[in-house]
């Protein structure tokens, strides 16, 4: 391998982490505004126009901060977490293809890393809630874990009927079989557990039990401060973005779409996706816990599984 | 073999340029913010009191059962991965073995339904 | 020495480091984040095997829900470590027995493959080439049907597994109310409740 090979692929990584870093920033900001008109009131609008400068003077607060560790905490756990709640998510998007040949790596088995990089969270909930030794971030932590297991159940299996459709996990082979028809005419029940289990797997609203911000202060995130504190939730909305762009990949055609270029089309998705989470946010109450869970098992698991079967038996009778 | 790990360089160095960024971020504040602990700050946070006793709980059985659920059905879907891709040139006996391994495992569904097993008391 | 090898010799002097750190570990918690470090450099030794399908799997099964089964026992477990490594010493030589018969296993399976006369029939049996066909597809071809009644025996196992668990941790709690739902809709509204006509200043 030559250096300029060495070089090309290191700037590829470079600059996709520093674009996440400030679609992340963003996002905050586009968030924080929205939010604000659906719940009838501004979001921030001093710092910069239209407050969009917010996210930047938030950064280097948070930096600044003091990072009080909790006396007795578990350093390694401590340190940890925020790592587990951040890396995978950055790793994961190395497999998204924006465009014709536009991905870092376009690996053989694309979804089913991403899978494996999105059931990664359930660490930095919790090693987050252990490391603080505080009962409730424990208490909030661990039932937050179980509550991710159960919608991580049937993550996999939302997708599966995708998968068979397109007959690979290549992300860029699933976009080329949809070039017809995108998949979410096809597979609408799919597409929406499929993003049910997203919002889950990000913990966002209406899953957020975890962070509760009237009920358990914050949850397993009550001891953190500072920069740990800002990788929990860089982690938190770099998984959206990844959930947005995964959603789109698979059931909105990727980079299809006359006109534009496809990377751009390939934004505009996931910027629509992301802001459907941020209206659903506003929007939704936070069910009870058991409900949650009851929910889980015994409506989106046999639906998906449903799913793949009806798909399944679909394709089989097409064939022949 | 060689195409192979081409593929997965790319992925290798993106994690360990990921490393580094969360390395350096946890750093950084280190290094420029301030460091002042006092006792008060950094014992645990309990709505303004004292912590009452040290955080440990009862063993909860019910957080071993759904992470054994989950075990199940991971390795259920991990199962048909390959069935899913290879599916346009599997034959009829492998569709009708995995439909019988899904009519199995929905068996033990059924079961821990009746049983309450996906219910949280 | 090229990527791969460096990449080899970084992955495995960290998976046997690892694996050490998780038998000497003072603190359970840790011996877990030593165990999950353990099985992703499995998983990057795996891709450098070829075999991409199963590090994902290590990844996704091994790390996200084995390991997390862990973390949970251990983390609600008091364990008292300092009485447990004291009974190390009493365990070791039935220890060392079975690190010798694990060693005995391996060097007959290294044996049969590399070194017997029909070593080479064997390794050039079943895989179909790597560039030809991807990895996932090709374990689909085989799985479903040539090995069809170990795939059913696997969905068997994970059956009985599933039951035994309930059985062995399912404890009804009598004391809870439950919510029903179903009978919850079911109620008829002109039965739920019934006007009495009260006096003032008297009660019912």
């Amino acid at each position: 391998m030559t250096l300029l090979a060495w070089l090309l692929l290191a700037t590829a990584s470079i600059v996709l982490l520093a674009l996440l870093m400030v679609a992340a920033g963003v996002f905050t900001w586009v968030e924080r505004r929205v939010l604000g008109f659906l719940q009838e009131r501004l979001g921030p609008n001093r710092v910069g126009p239209f407050g969009f400068l917010q996210w930047v003077a938030d950064t280097v607060k948070l930096i600044t901060k003091e990072d009080a560790a909790p006396a007795g905490a578990d350093r390694a756990a401590y340190i940890l977490a925020p790592a587990f709640a951040a890396i995978p998510m950055l790793t994961g998007f190395g497999v998204v293809a924006f465009g014709e040949g536009w991905a870092v790596a376009d690996l053989d088995m694309g979804v089913v890393f991403v899978m494996g990089m999105l059931a990664l969270t359930v660490y930095a909930l919790v090693l987050g809630a252990w490391a603080s030794r505080n009962r409730y971030a424990m208490l909030g932590g661990l039932r937050a874990a179980a509550q991710m297991l159960a919608y991580e159940s049937f993550l996999g299996l939302s997708l599966m009927g995708v998968v068979l459709m397109a007959g690979s996990f290549r992300m860029s082979d699933i976009v080329a079989a949809q070039d017809g028809l995108w998949f979410i005419l096809l597979q609408p029940l799919g597409a929406a557990l499929f993003f049910t289990a997203g919002i889950a797997a990000a913990h966002r609203l209406p899953f957020d039990l975890q962070e509760s911000e009237n009920d358990i202060v914050a949850g397993f995130m009550t001891e953190y401060s500072g920069m740990s504190f800002a990788l929990f939730f860089l982690g938190e909305y770099i998984a959206v973005m990844l959930v947005a762009a995964l959603g789109t990949t698979l059931f909105l055609g990727g980079w299809y779409g006359p006109l534009l270029p496809g990377p751009i089309w390939f934004g505009l998705k996931v910027g629509l996706i992301c802001l459907a989470f941020i209206w659903i946010r506003a929007a939704l109450p936070r069910p009870r816990y058991d409900q949650l869970i009851g929910f889980a098992w015994k409506v989106a698991l046999p639906l998906a599984l449903l799913n793949l079967l009806v798909t399944g038996w679909i394709v089989v009778g097409r064939a022949g | 073999m060689d195409d192979l790990l081409r593929e997965f360089l790319p992925i290798l160095i993106l994690t360990a340029l990921a490393g580094g960024l969360g390395l350096v971020l946890m750093l950084s504040a280190i290094v420029i913010a301030v460091r002042n602990p006092d006792p008060e700050k950094v014992s645990a946070y309990e709505c303004g009191f004292n912590a009452f006793d040290d955080a440990r709980m009862k063993f909860e059985v019910r957080f071993y059962l759904v992470s054994i659920l989950f075990i199940i059905f991971d390795l259920e879907v991990a199962f048909l991965f390959p069935w899913a891709v290879a599916f346009g040139e599997v034959s009829m006996t492998a569709f009708w073995s995995m439909m019988a391994f899904l009519g199995v495992l929905t068996v033990g569904f059924a079961y821990e339904w009746k049983k309450g097993a996906l219910e949280w008391q | 020495m090229s990527i791969a090898d460096l990449a080899f010799y970084a992955f495995a002097i960290m998976g046997v480091s690892a694996a050490v750190l998780v038998v000497m570990s003072r603190n359970m918690v840790h011996a877990v984040l030593w165990l999950i470090l353990t099985f992703l450099s499995s998983a990057g030794l795996f891709v450098l095997l070829g075999a991409e399908f199963v590090a994902m799997l290590l990844i996704i099964v091994y790390v996200g829900a084995v390991a997390v089964l862990f973390l949970f026992v251990v983390m609600m477990l008091d364990v008292d470590f300092e009485a447990l490594k004291g009974e190390v010493a009493r365990y070791m030589p039935l220890a060392l027995l079975m690190g010798i018969i694990i060693l005995l296993q391996l060097s007959l399976g290294i044996g049969a493959w590399i070194e017997a006369d029909t070593a080479r029939e064997l390794r050039q049996a079943v895989t179909p080439d790597p560039l030809q066909i991807e990895n996932t597809r090709a374990l689909g071809l085989l799985i479903y049907d040539k090995y069809l009644y170990l795939f059913q025996i696997a969905g068997l196992i994970l059956l009985v597994a599933m039951i035994g668990a309930i059985v062995l941790t399912l404890r009804e709690r009598k004391d809870v109310k439950r919510q029903n739902v179903l009978h919850q809709m079911w109620r008829d509204p002109a039965e739920a409740m019934e006007l009495k006509d009260v006096k003032p200043g008297q009660g019912l």
